[in-house]
């Protein structure tokens, strides 16, 4: 099987500890072949840009350097990192003029970018590397009776991944069904958390992150899954002060794909840091005893 | 979004702006622009914006250029990429925001998130997330403080923030990157120039 450089970003080293730890013991439970990839900086997410616009193509790119040949393609679990090195790497290969910039600034630190790296998102090397059929075989754990929304905010499927539709992506549905979950037809899942508006204009991500909740609430959704650590935080963290805003009183949990698919394949939901959310999860992981 | 009646003099116009951002590498992409207004439709904040990203688009045509650096709106751009998909242009929208945000910041308008956060990255190689929101809050709104104080504890009982930053040993790398952006000119330096 191939090797993956795992970049897992500076979220899951704090915030999203918990999606670190999940993504990890999936990945060592499914025989994925995987290292860190070593010493990795700050993709620069979405906010770089503004600083500088070429140092937002240059600080990915020194990751992609980092990553490729015997290290392998490199495995992302944040969205916001995965479209930051996409877009390096489109720039890179693109050939004009940041293209140009980026090869001249690796110089400097001597170093080059491999031809043939590619990113991927931890959800496609589960669904499409080990694939599915795999992860059916390997579940142990039926969580039938639970209701999930799968939810993959904006950066796993826009502005464009191949043979993904930008707003109708399938992937994480397909993986959650294998889980004998019920996976709620969730319209709002590529409709934006706010992201790091959150920081900036709060009252404004606040509501986004409400239309959000409120259809997960209309479908009593046990839980809403994601894919990306900052929708997590906006969804989960902030939650209380969504109600405190609209006047709501919505008490859904927020987990990680890789937490759902680990209690299927049976591991234990303390390993898979279920519990650090900050909206309770006790309701959800009730459920899931009974059922297993 | 406000809607006001102004006139707007010939001589506030400056045309060459519009030719100065078609010239950036991706800034070209404006001028296949057919004013449909589909991103301004797709945009989750299009309502919280003085402008629509449509109508920038249109301004910058027009040499608009105190009116463009000022607006909002690109600070609004929370890089969704809803614009991006449906544009029947192929215009990447995300990236004129970040090509303005850019050129905006340096006239100094609403940008303390971002140079913290630039900032950071450079100082670690690795964000700093406490210190980010913590520095940013102080700059932007430091009456707001004590109402995440209960939050922050929370996230740091839960394991969620950190109380030291990581340090990366490739930071005088990231540094050497961000020098050769300063003289490579990224798009500020050209419109500093």
């Amino acid at each position: 099987m191939k090797h993956y450089a795992y970049y897992p970003g500076c979220s899951l080293h704090a915030t999203a500890a918990d999606y670190d730890v999940s993504a990890r013991a999936v990945m060592n439970h499914l025989d994925i072949s995987y290292s860190e990839l070593d010493d990795w900086n700050c993709c620069g997410a979405t906010a770089l840009a503004s600083d500088s616009y070429l140092f937002s193509l240059l600080a990915p790119a020194r990751n992609l350097a980092l990553a490729g040949g015997d290290k392998g393609d490199m495995v992302v679990a944040c969205n916001a990192c995965y479209v930051a090195e996409k877009r390096a790497l489109k720039a890179f290969k693109e050939g004009g003029e940041w293209s140009k910039r980026i090869t001249e600034g690796l110089l400097r630190i001597d170093k080059e970018i491999d031809d043939d790296v590619e990113v991927l998102h931890l959800l496609q090397v589960l669904v499409n590397e080990v694939g599915l059929e795999e992860i059916e075989n390997r579940a142990v754990c039926n969580l039938e009776g639970l209701k999930l929304a799968p939810y993959y905010g904006c950066q796993y499927s826009r502005p464009e991944t191949e043979g993904i539709h930008p707003e109708s992506p399938m992937d994480l549905e397909r993986l959650l069904e294998v889980t004998g979950a019920e996976v709620l037809d969730f319209n709002k899942k590529t409709r934006c958390c706010g992201s790091s508006l959150m920081s900036t204009k709060e009252e404004h991500a606040l509501r986004l992150c409400g239309e959000i909740l409120k259809e997960a609430d209309y479908m009593h959704a046990d839980a809403i899954v994601v894919t990306c650590p900052l929708c997590q935080l906006n969804l989960d963290a902030f939650q209380p002060r969504v109600n405190g805003l609209l006047g709501t009183d919505y008490r859904i949990p927020v987990l990680f794909f890789t937490q759902v698919v680990g209690l299927a394949l049976g591991l234990d939901p303390k390993a898979l840091g279920i519990g650090k959310q900050l909206t309770s999860c006790s309701g959800f992981l009730e459920k899931y005893r009974k059922g297993a | 979004m406000t809607h006001k009646t102004r006139v707007v003099r010939q001589e506030d116009l400056d045309p060459g702006f519009f030719d100065f951002f078609t010239s950036l590498p991706g800034g070209e992409q404006i001028l296949s622009c057919i004013q449909c207004g589909t991103c301004s439709g797709s945009c989750p904040f299009a309502n919280d914006m003085d402008h629509t990203p449509r109508a920038i688009i249109a301004m910058m045509r027009a040499g608009m250029v105190e009116d463009v650096l000022n607006s909002t709106t690109p600070y609004y751009c929370a890089s969704c990429y809803s614009c991006a998909a449906r544009c029947p242009r192929d215009i990447n929208i995300t990236e004129v925001m970040y090509l303005l945000k850019n050129i905006s910041q340096l006239k100094g308008k609403y940008g303390s998130f971002y140079s913290i956060f630039g900032a950071l990255t450079r100082r670690y190689g690795r964000m700093f997330e406490g210190e980010l929101m913590l520095r940013a809050m102080l700059k932007t709104d430091p009456l707001k403080l004590p109402g995440f104080t209960p939050l922050g504890i929370r996230m740091f009982l839960k394991g969620k923030l950190k109380p030291l930053p990581s340090l990366i040993a490739g930071r005088g790398e990231l540094q050497r990157l961000y020098d050769y952006a300063q003289e490579a000119g990224s798009v500020g330096r050209e419109v500093g120039s």
